[in-house]
């Protein structure tokens, strides 16, 4: 059980924080035809631009409203009717998110009365898909942000079914959290497919940022699920949530169309694997294909061969909570000690994490912690970075952004081939780190300790002195 | 101290502009940004543009105010490199909370500079404005200078909340905020004839480091760069150079300008990108410093470096020419550095096939048509999918531009090189004119293309066989088309044992049958449901004479 604490300090240093309506455009960025649009001045969006750009080597949709400091004095109407009118005729999008931001929410802009009034005054759009997110910056964090976008995606697009409508019993709809890659999403499309389902993601990273080369070029996303697709939602059987961020969405989702729900916390670690393949093979009918037990295998195999390093391990780990919770939970089954945890945001998962204390803080106090507590293994994204070069312990990039290591959106941690892929990494690492800077040396265990029989060595010193 | 409109508004009489110089006395009013359109802008705020100049300042805390997205979303995402200090690449912010936000965050923003002071000891804190405590009238100003007064240090107001326009106009209030508040407030302990400032260089990637070592074989001393591998001390003391140099950048203009005015610096604009321009700025700065007194011989030493340094460029980039020859780039960046960069591709034997002029001068655009000739094919915007169409049609071999617009081209399956601020080599002076030229013909030549342009046979396999099939099928579907006997014949009666109305007619045709017992018998068409059909056929059909023979044989 751990006690979630939140520091007294005025200043946040080297913030292990991102903002909220970057987390609700990402959500948006897993629909089809999408353009995300941050209501905010121009940096917000280009801010947030970058660090996608740079995370997944991809080009990336984000537009402005582009507030100017009159605009943001007198309402930002004109603003988003330019902004929607803008990119419906030179994007063509299916769908544009909009997601409110610090300047928009202190002036308090009301964008869904501004939606309702620009439908009236171009009716042209009075069908188009607008879905607005309130998302103000000063509040919540990253993956609060894209668990808001995908409640009120589900709102908004999910259509309820009509009485009596029949369900279809192989169709399932996903909803993954924002720590998932698009290399997780296929992998678990993969999984559900094996079970004779067929899966909905939403948002569905896996069709829009998994870097496939495009037949022509498109200022939207380039693949993801339809808006059409969203809308039939309400038909499937059931509902899958990937982390506790997604309870909202789910629970908006079994409101409004009945889907039951079943939210699975964690996908990393043998144990939420085997209730996840368990589940998979009740709701399907079908038994647990040989390929699984297979992989089951070969991570339990994993998890023998990596014991002797993971074990004993203290570990540092900065995350978002879902994200934190999942692998420091894994780390802990193997052995690890959790030593020092440091989140973005509240979340009921924190305080069951395998430690004492979990810090809602930075990555100043994440490397302070890790300092005095004498850890041996970090888990951040990548501004974790120039604490691991000051402590010189080995450094695991887990989590968004990953902007200084090619491949950020197929690292994989799901199911039990996700979870081997990530026990022999970390253990590798901690392999490196022993070869390159713990060999032993003729002095490595010599102290300054006192001999045990002073008398002794005073009679030889007396000795020694007699003779010279 | 002047409200910030009021400096804006200063800051668009730039007279040193030559751009500002050209427009009339309305446009002048207006400034020099462009209305933003919602919905259709790229680029950053002005609150991005204040920190990337001041940002390279190495030992300075750079502290942003406001909610986590400015800092939180934007920090350690600069290449500038520095010589010591590490401490400007720590990110420092208010993260502003909803509580902030009502009851103001001046108290926080004090609170901050005090735990940085006593954590990091910084010599100064450079203080950044943001859009929502200027919106709710945080005054950064007055903290800065009560933080100044009760803690000793340095602290200093930027003042560019991201709202009041775009990152060139932030460049210009950070330019601002050092004359105001930075430079000429200390004393450097020593001076020499061969001072110099150089103005609107940032180090990326280490390149100025590229330069420094021809500057100091000349015994010219760098004594303040603003700002890259800069350091509080030297900026606070750099009114004392005899000469200064604007590197590349416009933005900054007014800073060198001030300090003309102010302190009697003389400037020149240069650039270090590309071997004419790296010689020409050489011998600039070495004639600014004998015009302010430095012994006459430098100009001499000057020459012989500079005859020295190009032949070995020259030498290194000879055998690329051949490689090059026909082979045609497309450039696409920002500002001044469209001519330097063309002379430089040019100096290699690419031919470039156009080149944005979106942020030019008018007598930038001259120096293109000087050096492209007059049909040079400048492009002032040019939307993502105008380029993409550009290079699919491979009406050019390469790319080179900022990080932005990379997709652009890698999705095309076409080299792309990048030019800008998040590129990971230096291309500054003669050994970076080298290097940007490997650097091209790595990417050119990469075997790598090839493969990726080269159809996937597999679809085609697929294709061609799925061809053939439809092709078959199309063409029995054309025969059967074309023949309305055919499909007159082709339709069922019997339906349960499948008999067509041909092979009926057929056999009653042949046989002269007469009943529909007769019929059944020798077609088969013994289903139930028939019989009314098999007997209205009977019925149109001609009652001829059967054929003897066959009558005969039954």
């Amino acid at each position: 059980m751990a006690i979630v604490t939140t520091p007294k300090k005025a200043c946040a240093v080297n913030p292990l924080k991102m903002s909220q309506p970057i987390g609700g455009a990402f959500a948006f960025m897993g629909l089809r035809g999408a353009m995300p649009l941050l209501h905010g001045s121009q940096g917000c969006t280009s801010f947030g631009l970058t660090l996608f750009v740079r995370h997944f080597k991809e080009a990336v949709p984000l537009q402005t409203t582009a507030m100017s400091e009159v605009a943001t004095v007198l309402g930002g109407y004109e603003n988003v009717e330019q902004a929607i009118l803008n990119i419906y005729d030179r994007a063509k999008p299916e769908i544009i998110g909009i997601c409110s931001t610090g300047v928009t929410e202190t002036n308090g802009d009301d964008v869904d009365g501004y939606i309702k009034l620009i439908r009236e005054q171009h009716p042209q759009l009075v069908k188009f898909p607008l879905v607005f997110v309130s998302t103000p910056d000063f509040k919540d964090a990253f993956q609060d942000g894209w668990g808001k976008t995908v409640a009120c995606m589900v709102e908004v697009l999910v259509e309820s079914p009509a009485g009596g409508a029949e369900r279809d019993p192989a169709r399932v709809n996903v909803l993954p959290g924002c720590h998932l890659t698009p290399g997780d999403l296929d992998e678990l499309r993969t999984i559900l497919e094996d079970f004779g389902l067929k899966p909905s993601f939403l948002p569905d990273l896996a069709g829009s940022l998994d870097g496939h080369i495009p037949d022509e070029f498109t200022p939207t996303t380039i693949g993801g699920i339809g808006v059409d697709e969203v809308a039939g939602m309400g038909r499937s059987s059931c509902t899958i949530a990937i982390g506790e961020q997604m309870r909202r969405a789910a629970e908006a989702m079994q409101a409004k169309t009945g889907v039951p729900f079943r939210l699975f916390e964690r996908l990393c670690g043998l144990i939420p694997n085997d209730d996840f393949i368990a589940f998979l093979s009740d709701i399907s009918g079908r038994p647990v294909p040989a390929k699984y037990r297979r992989q089951r295998g070969q991570l339990a195999d994993a998890m023998l061969d990596a014991h002797f390093h993971v074990g004993g391990r203290k570990l540092a780990i900065g995350a978002e909570p879902d994200l934190l919770f999942d692998l420091s939970s894994m780390l802990h089954e193997m052995g690890a000690q959790v030593t020092a945890a440091v989140t973005t945001t509240q979340s009921p998962v924190l305080e069951r994490i395998g430690t004492n204390e979990v810090l809602i803080g930075d990555l100043e106090d994440l490397e302070e912690l890790a300092r005095t507590r004498n850890c041996d293994l970090l888990i951040t994204h990548s501004h974790g970075r120039q604490a691991a070069a000051r402590l010189k312990i080995p450094f695991y990039r887990a989590g968004f952004p990953m902007f200084d290591r090619i491949g950020a959106g197929h690292q994989l941690s799901v199911g039990y081939r996700g979870t081997r892929d990530v026990i022999f990494d970390i253990a590798n690492l901690v392999i490196a780190d022993r070869e390159e800077n713990h060999q032993p040396t003729p002095d490595s265990w010599r102290t300054s300790r006192q001999p045990l029989k002073p008398s002794r060595r005073s009679f030889i010193a007396s000795t020694e002195e007699s003779i010279a | 101290m002047s409200s910030l409109s009021a400096t804006i508004q200063n800051i668009f009489n730039e007279p040193g502009c030559a751009k500002n110089a050209n427009k009339s006395d309305a446009e002048r009013n207006k400034g020099c940004t462009k209305q933003l359109q919602p919905g259709a802008a790229a680029g950053g705020c002005a609150f991005d543009g204040a920190k990337i100049a001041l940002q390279p300042f190495t030992d300075v805390a750079h502290l942003v105010h406001g909610p986590i997205a400015c800092e939180g979303n934007s920090w350690d995402n600069r290449g500038a490199a520095s010589s010591g200090a590490s401490i400007w690449r720590t990110g420092f912010t208010t993260d502003m909370n909803e509580t902030d936000i009502v009851f103001g965050g001046e108290k926080r923003l004090y609170k901050a500079i005090k735990e940085i002071i006593n954590k990091y000891n910084p010599p100064a804190i450079f203080v950044y404005q943001t859009c929502v405590p200027a919106m709710i009238g945080d005054d950064i100003n007055a903290v800065c200078k009560a933080a100044s007064q009760k803690l000793g240090k340095p602290v200093i107001p930027v003042n560019s909340p991201g709202f009041v326009g775009s990152k060139n106009l932030g460049n210009k209030l950070a330019g601002e905020a050092l004359l105001e508040h930075v430079i000429g407030t200390q004393e450097p302990d020593y001076t020499t004839p061969y001072d110099i400032n150089l103005i609107g260089e940032y180090n990326l990637s280490g390149e100025l480091w590229q330069v420094k070592p021809l500057l100091d074989e000349l015994g010219i001393r760098i004594l303040s760069c603003i700002s890259g591998d800069g350091k509080y001390r030297e900026v606070a003391s750099s009114h004392r150079a005899r000469a200064a140099m604007m590197v590349c950048s416009k933005a900054m203009i007014s800073v060198a300008r001030k300090m003309q005015e102010r302190y009697g610096i003389p400037f020149f604009e240069g650039s270090f990108y590309g071997i004419q321009d790296s010689s020409d700025s050489l011998r600039q700065i070495a004639r600014l410093l004998v015009e302010r007194g430095a012994p006459s011989e430098l100009i001499e030493r000057t020459e012989a470096v500079i005859a020295r340094e190009e032949a070995g460029a020259w030498a290194a980039i000879e055998p690329y020419k051949p490689r090059f020859a026909g082979k045609r780039a497309l450039l696409i960046t920002g500002g001044v550095k469209s001519w330097s960069v063309v002379a430089a591709l040019q100096e290699a034997g690419l031919e470039l096939v156009g080149t944005s002029v979106k942020k030019s001068t008018k007598q930038d655009k001259e120096r293109i048509k000087e050096l492209m000739g007059q049909d040079a094919h400048m492009i002032e915007d040019m939307t993502p999918r105008e380029i993409y169409k550009m290079l699919k049609d491979a009406k050019a071999d390469i790319m080179l531009s900022g990080g932005k617009s990379q997709f652009v081209a890698l999705k095309a399956a076409m080299p792309w090189l990048d030019i800008n601020q998040e590129r990971c080599h230096a291309y500054m002076g003669y050994l970076g004119m080298v290097k940007l030229v490997e650097e091209i013909d790595k990417a050119l030549f990469n075997p790598m293309w090839e493969q990726l342009r080269r159809p996937v046979p597999w679809e085609e396999v697929a294709k061609n066989r799925q061809t053939k099939v439809m092709a078959q099928m199309d063409a029995q579907a054309a025969e059967v088309a074309a023949d309305p006997e055919t499909t007159r014949r082709a339709k069922k009666v019997c339906l349960c044992k499948e008999v067509d109305l041909g092979t009926l007619e057929d056999a009653i045709r042949s046989h002269g049958l007469t009943s529909v017992e007769a019929v059944r018998q020798h077609t088969n068409a013994f289903g139930g449901c028939c019989k009314r059909r098999i007997e209205d056929i009977l019925a149109k059909m001609p009652v001829s004479s059967p054929p003897a023979m066959l009558q005969a044989a039954e």
